[in-house]
């Protein structure tokens, strides 16, 4: 075999290694992408395995804040908040809206009075075709700065070791002000009369293009009465749902809602801190709640109220929990949705 | 060695390249968004939906010219099996790039999801809301991508084969410049 020229057949047999190379880099690269080669790293189903309660996957439900009530209602806004965002909710005006009351549980069937955290999606549309949904929680601040944190505080929380959460608030001080909350703060007898917060930040963007990095809560327009876990524990298990449908019958519910503007350097990545008490605050207008459905016919169930569904005029600011929970909550709604055998509706003629 | 053969027209051309760039692009944004939690998440699924919509309207363009211009016929010694699977293998081609946007854009539709597309124009639901339905044009996107990259890797293939091995004029058919035994298209 002469040295300087290669044989037909070796030739052929070195373009067939080439393709063979190619193909093969093909797919581990897309292998690669896919995150196959980095079981490690963080993705939605690491979080949805980590909230898998003691008591089993719960199908058809969502993957946390398992348990949740619908309603329906109206937000008026009233064109204070046009000064910070040209979308249209703040435009002067009524908005048709609905939403789910919910738990802070991946147990759909955990007694109210054991769940430490509430909260509200909501869904507000726009004549202009556009939506704003956000979900919004009771305590003041989130517990950790981070979603791989909340992951870990997952996986401590969950842990059979006795030390895992000691270990864990050790590793994570902003850990501290959240674990205050929860033990110290008020516990009410009525998502009535519970503030929520979006705790993440978000960009507004005024018709001049200004943008102002915004949190917005809804405060509650009843008197919040303060009660002990012990006292709402003997309510029963479903107290809050019952009490929510008797009091929404018997009039409608109003939450005000409030946009905070941050000042430059404030927090607003990190959802554990809370800006100060001083900085400027927006009334933008009222949420309206005027009817309670319950979930498995309701309108509030098969959607996803993804933080990151907005309209022209917000966007996501550097706040890293956003994306996080959009990723999450679109592999719960994916799971849920293809699970709905498990969870049926009690009418045929139910909206879907 | 056949050498003589005729090409794609250069819209063709021009249409096959641009749209394998940006039907990569797509599967690899794809398979990289369900698959991590961080910010990029919201980029990525940001340029996965106007980029798909923009492959279906190539992909329908595309089929129109194919419609006008033809094909360059197969070498005649290609084997017949061959040649069949070729021409299958066209035919997906189109049913996935036609079929994956739709199915897609569907699947957002069932799930009331927002199609926003670059610039925030929002198109239209195409379908009404279902938990059923949203399932069922999930698990078809999802898989559907896997077969529409394994089908790529197959075509990649061929086309080597054909660029190397049998060096049939195949691959210059489509190839992006002209190749060593190029000869002025028949037009």
């Amino acid at each position: 075999m002469a040295q300087a020229r290669q044989s037909p057949a070796r030739s052929v047999f070195g373009s067939l290694m080439l393709i063979a190379f190619v193909i093969g880099a093909g797919a581990a690269a897309f292998a690669y992408t896919a995150g196959w080669f980095s079981p490690q790293h963080l993705t939605p189903e690491s979080f949805v395995d980590a909230l898998t309660p003691p008591t089993g996957v719960p199908l058809g439900h969502r993957r946390n804040h398992a348990k949740g009530i619908c309603f329906t209602g109206v937000f008026e806004a009233n064109g204070a908040g046009t000064a910070l965002s040209y979308a249209q909710v703040f435009t002067r005006g009524q908005y048709p809206a609905f939403g789910r009351f919910n738990l802070g549980t991946a147990d759909p069937s955990a007694p109210d009075a054991t769940v430490r955290v509430r909260g509200i999606g909501l869904r507000i549309s726009m004549p202009d075709g556009q939506e704003w949904r956000t979900a919004m929680i009771n305590p003041p601040i989130f517990a950790v700065s981070t979603p791989q944190a909340f992951y870990e505080l997952l996986l401590a929380s969950a842990s059979k070791d006795p030390d895992a959460m000691k270990t864990f608030a050790a590793g994570h001080p902003e850990f501290a002000a959240f674990g205050a909350w929860a033990k110290g703060g008020p516990w009410t007898g009525s998502y009535a009369e519970d503030r929520f917060n979006s705790l993440n930040s978000f960009v507004f963007t005024d018709s001049s293009g200004s943008e102002h990095t915004v949190r917005w809560s809804l405060l509650p327009a009843a008197q919040p009465v303060s009660v002990s876990p012990d006292d709402l524990a003997k309510r029963g298990p479903n107290f809050l749902e019952q009490e929510i449908t008797e009091r929404v019958r018997g009039g409608p519910q109003r939450w005000t809602m409030v946009v905070t503007v941050a000042n430059p350097g404030d927090p607003s990545a990190d959802p554990s801190k809370a800006w100060p008490e001083e900085r400027r605050t927006v009334e933008v207008g009222t949420l309206t709640v005027q009817q309670i459905e319950p979930e498995p016919d309701g309108p509030c169930r098969d959607i996803n109220f993804d933080p990151t569904v907005l309209p022209s005029g917000i966007r996501t600011s550097d706040d890293p929990f956003p994306a996080a929970r959009s990723s999450v909550y679109a592999k719960s709604y994916d799971l849920r949705t293809a699970e709905a055998h498990d969870y049926p509706r009690t009418t045929a003629d139910a909206k879907p | 060695m056949t050498g003589y053969r005729q090409r794609f027209t250069p819209l063709q051309r021009l249409l096959h390249w641009l749209m394998a760039i940006c039907i990569l692009t797509m599967l690899f944004i794809g398979v990289g968004m369900v698959s991590t939690v961080k910010p990029k998440y919201l980029t990525l699924v940001s340029i996965h939906k106007p980029l798909g919509i923009a492959i279906l309207v190539l992909a329908l363009i595309r089929l129109a010219v194919r419609f006008r211009y033809g094909a360059p016929p197969l070498p005649a010694d290609l084997p017949e099996p061959i040649k069949l699977g070729g021409q299958l293998s066209h035919y997906a081609f189109y049913v996935l790039m036609i079929g994956m946007p739709l199915l897609g854009w569907g699947m957002l539709s069932a799930a009331t999801y927002p199609v926003v597309l670059f610039g925030g124009v929002r198109l239209p639901a195409i379908l009404p809301h279902s938990e059923s339905l949203h399932t069922l044009l999930w698990n078809a996107h999802f898989y559907l991508a896997f077969a529409f990259f394994a089908l790529i890797l197959l075509h990649v293939a061929a086309a080597l084969f054909h660029a190397l091995v049998r060096r049939d004029g195949v691959f210059d058919a489509m190839a992006p410049v002209p190749t060593y035994d190029e000869v002025v298209p028949a037009e």
